[in-house]
């Protein structure tokens, strides 16, 4: 592979996708490094593979993703399915592994799609065995028609009714749906109901996934406020407060789930600037009008900018290859900027729903900042809550201190899935803003890498 | 705004492992010692380095310090209430050629010759038994008993929370931008607060170079990003620390499995944020005297990757001694090896402050050494 490029895109979801096929149309030299064997990311994972099945199961909307998958594959760009990359920095260099072999890469404007991860669910009893997301689960039920037997559903936001839809629509039996959106949440969503008024059609969608999963005989309890999972050594069962009143509905499987998050982890390692939203509850990299990060040759589109869903994130992928094009002379600022209109025009139309939806799905404060002391937040290095609100009153201010005080952050995933807890927790121990507690600081390999990968990197010089 | 000035006997600069040090001896002396951070404590090398406690492979002027330090290491819970997470351990260095197995030897008789008998010899046998994975080229190493390495973050805070159970004052992120001597009183300006005391003590590591400047001495310490990294947990296989005498390495297991290796590979400091990048080429430099000491470490996924902001200074030894200005001291530029050192050397300046002498040799590492040195600080 020749080392330099004009465009690398990284990951090759709806916004990787549609800023390599935007890229390539203006004579760029593009290449998509993307984790997965398969292009379409994790919302149209596997489209290619279930045109024929997928519709029934999976919804119509997953076969949108194929027309996009279809105008990529017919693109100039060169596209690498299995390409992990566990570096991007500053000055243009990534590091992928592909197959077995790392390599170092340089490109002039590198645009992260890197999408969306769950946002941690931390209840007492998340780590047994048998709990698992629901992201997870239909990531499984897309690749493979795997369903799990017999489960649960937690949490709250349309992904838990879409999974519980599509279980349903596989023949799969859903034990039972808690849902976990606040109360308040409502009234307060309600303002932002007229900006949703053209999206009728999605609404609508939502509203028949939960009638038909009550008229299925599904058990639905609404108004969830608080939860845990119990079991010895594996879920037995899910607890649950409703109206101050404990109940329990046996379970041996739990989908989690309450939103998704940014995935920001090689935006931060490359030193990206970010800022905290807060009604999404989570880091955003500081973006300008064309996704350009505060490093002028690193982009961010699609969710891993900030959740807006796959269309949105299809026309911010197409508006951040249009800079990135723009940034290489490739196109005139007269041309950028006329060519981004119907782009824009879409991202607008997807900001009312969104609004709406940051409001009515965000998650209750209790699930995001465990109250209880037992609670683990940081599951490779099995550290509580307790450990972190002790580490505080020792004086520990943010979340690079707290790994020298109980190693959290520090097992294999570094914290990339229990940094916002661990930033969150921190903060209200402390009373203090997020931006004054700040994120752990992630450095390179974002992804585990073999140490004789990374030697064989000096050989080949 | 006019800020209230903080009076005391004695300001430090930099809170790393150092000047907490410093701050802790002044203080048990029953001085009124502040120490001004521009971070938080141990936010450089203090908290990034490899926690190595060795006289193995140090240069000689280094060595009455490094053997005084390692006392104290094995009681170290006497001096700041708490283990440091020290582990005694063997420090061995490899050697891969006959060549390099002669300079070892070499080495020791120039260390015998001087009165040193730390270092031993041992040969392909003792040292296979010693490290049952070591690669089957290595012929034999130097190996040094009764040193060990220790916990860097953990250290920095048992010395920190000891200075302050000792009255000492830390006051973290506050950036000193200028020094001033006038009536034998120093001050010292902050983007916090305003300090004055007699007595002022530059233990500012890599930085040392420009607050030195601010005192009226010139001391060349080059900022540098030094590479460490650590491993997913494997089962025990290794309990001395390693190295190579014809590679730079540093490889050690932990109590709880994770592997750490390093050997002053540099990425990319910028002294100006206090950031560092890691330098991939660098690193894997890094991986590959590794794998070739333990080939058994190549399926082995390294988890992270760091960097901490040393003061390199151009012989690699430390500055620690009295500034040309009286009241003035110097403590810093311990060129990424200084770790060892820490318990001792704010012994030696509160001995310099106290008692006017210090009973450790300290000569060469006086600051007055760099008036050789052109003018401008290297960076």
């Amino acid at each position: 592979m020749s080392e330099q490029h004009d465009i690398v895109v990284i990951g090759a979801g709806p916004a990787g996708m549609a800023s390599a096929t935007m890229a390539s149309r203006h004579g760029a030299s593009v290449l998509v490094l993307d984790e997965q064997p398969r292009p379409g990311g994790q919302i149209y994972r596997a489209v290619e593979r279930r045109r024929e099945d997928g519709a029934a199961i999976l919804g119509a909307e997953y076969l949108d993703g194929a027309g996009l998958v279809d105008r990529f594959r017919a693109s100039t760009a060169r596209y690498v399915p299995g390409a992990t990359v566990w570096q991007v920095d500053a000055s243009g260099e990534i590091g992928v592994t592909i197959g077995d072999r790392a390599q170092l890469l340089r490109a002039d404007q590198i645009i992260l799609a890197s999408g969306a991860q769950e946002r941690p669910f931390p209840v007492p009893g998340w780590t047994l065995p048998g709990v698992m997301n629901a992201g997870a689960a239909q990531i499984l039920l897309k690749t493979s028609g795997i369903a799990m037997p017999a489960p649960v559903c937690v949490g709250t936001g349309p992904l838990l009714y879409l999974v519980a839809h599509q279980y349903l629509r596989a023949g799969v039996k859903v034990a039972g749906l808690l849902d976990t959106t606040p109360r308040g949440n409502y009234t307060r969503a309600l303002p932002h109901l007229p900006g949703t008024m053209r999206h009728a059609a999605s609404l609508w969608k939502g509203w028949r996934w939960q009638r038909e999963i009550r008229a299925s005989g599904i058990p639905v309890m609404s108004g969830v406020e608080d939860i845990r999972i119990v079991g010895a050594g594996a879920a037995e069962a899910v607890e649950y407060c409703k109206s101050g009143r404990w109940s329990r509905v046996p379970a041996e499987t739990v989908l989690l789930h309450q939103g998704v998050v940014p995935n920001v982890n090689l935006a931060m390692a490359a030193g990206c600037r970010h800022d905290w939203h807060p009604e999404q509850a989570c880091w955003h990299a500081r973006v300008d009008d064309w996704g350009t990060s505060s490093h002028p040759n690193i982009a961010v589109a699609g969710d891993g900018a900030g959740i807006a869903g796959a269309v949105a994130a299809e026309a911010g992928g197409q508006i951040a290859a249009l800079g990135a094009l723009h940034r290489l002379g490739r196109i005139t600022t007269e041309q950028r900027d006329s060519l981004a209109v119907r782009m824009r025009r879409a991202l607008d139309h997807q900001a009312g729903l969104r609004r709406f939806l940051d409001t009515l799905y965000r998650p209750a404060d209790r699930f995001r900042i465990p109250p209880g002391d037992d609670t683990i937040v940081c599951r490779c290095e099995e550290v509580s809550a307790a450990q972190i609100r002790e580490a505080v009153a020792l004086g520990c201010r943010g979340p690079n201190q707290l790994k020298s005080f109980t190693r959290a952050g520090m097992g294999p995933c570094q914290g990339r899935f229990c940094g916002l807890t661990v930033t969150e927790v921190i903060a209200a121990e402390r009373g203090c803003a997020i931006t004054d507690v700040g994120a752990a600081r992630l450095r390179a390999p974002v992804k585990p890498l073999e140490l004789g990968q990374l030697a064989a990197l000096d050989e080949a010089e | 705004m006019v800020r209230a000035t903080q009076q005391a006997d004695a300001v430090v600069v930099g809170a790393g492992l150092h000047g907490l040090s410093a701050a802790l001896y002044l203080a048990r002396a029953g001085m009124r010692v502040v120490v001004v951070e521009k971070d938080h404590a141990g936010r450089h090398a203090s908290g990034a380095n490899a926690g190595g406690v060795r006289r193995l492979g140090r240069a000689f002027p280094e060595l009455p310090l490094a053997e005084a330090a390692l006392k104290c290491w094995h009681r170290i819970s006497e001096l700041v209430d708490d283990d440091c997470g020290f582990a005694p351990a063997a420090q061995i260095k490899v050697a891969e050629s006959e060549d390099e197995l002669a300079a070892l030897h070499a080495r020791r008789e120039r260390l015998v010759s001087c009165g040193f008998k730390h270092e031993e010899i041992i040969g392909v046998t003792a040292l296979r038994a010693l490290l049952p994975d070591v690669a089957p080229h290595c012929l034999g190493a130097t190996i040094v008993h009764g040193d060990g390495h220790a916990d860097p973050f953990r250290t920095v805070r048992a010395f920190a929370r000891k200075a302050c159970a000792l009255g000492a004052d830390l006051v973290e992120g506050s950036k000193v931008t200028g020094v001033s001597r006038a009536n034998g009183i120093w001050t010292v300006q902050s983007t916090g607060p305003v300090f004055a005391a007699p007595l002022l003590i530059n233990a500012a590591g890599a930085w040392g170079g420009d607050l030195a400047a601010m005192m009226g001495d010139h001391a060349p310490v080059r900022a540098s990003a030094l590479m460490l990294m650590i491993t997913e947990r494997l089962q025990p296989f290794l309990s001395p620390v390693v190295g190579a005498q014809g590679r730079a390495l540093s490889f050690k297991q932990f109590g709880n499995g994770t592997v750490l290796i390093g050997g002053a590979y540099q990425g990319r400091a910028n002294p100006e944020t206090g950031t560092t990048a890691l330098d991939m080429r660098q690193l894997a430099r890094n991986a590959a005297a590794a794998a070739a000491i333990f080939p058994c470490m190549a399926g082995v996924r390294v988890l992270r990757g760091w960097a901490g902001i040393e003061g390199i200074t151009p012989d690699r030894l430390p500055v620690i001694g009295p500034a040309t200005l009286g009241g003035g001291y110097h403590l810093f530029g311990f060129s990424a090896h200084g770790f060892a050192l820490a318990p001792i050397t704010g012994r030696i300046i509160a001995d310099l402050i106290l008692n006017g002498v210090s009973d450790l040799p300290i000569s060469e590492f006086n600051v007055l050494r760099f008036r050789t040195f052109g003018s401008t600080v290297l960076r």
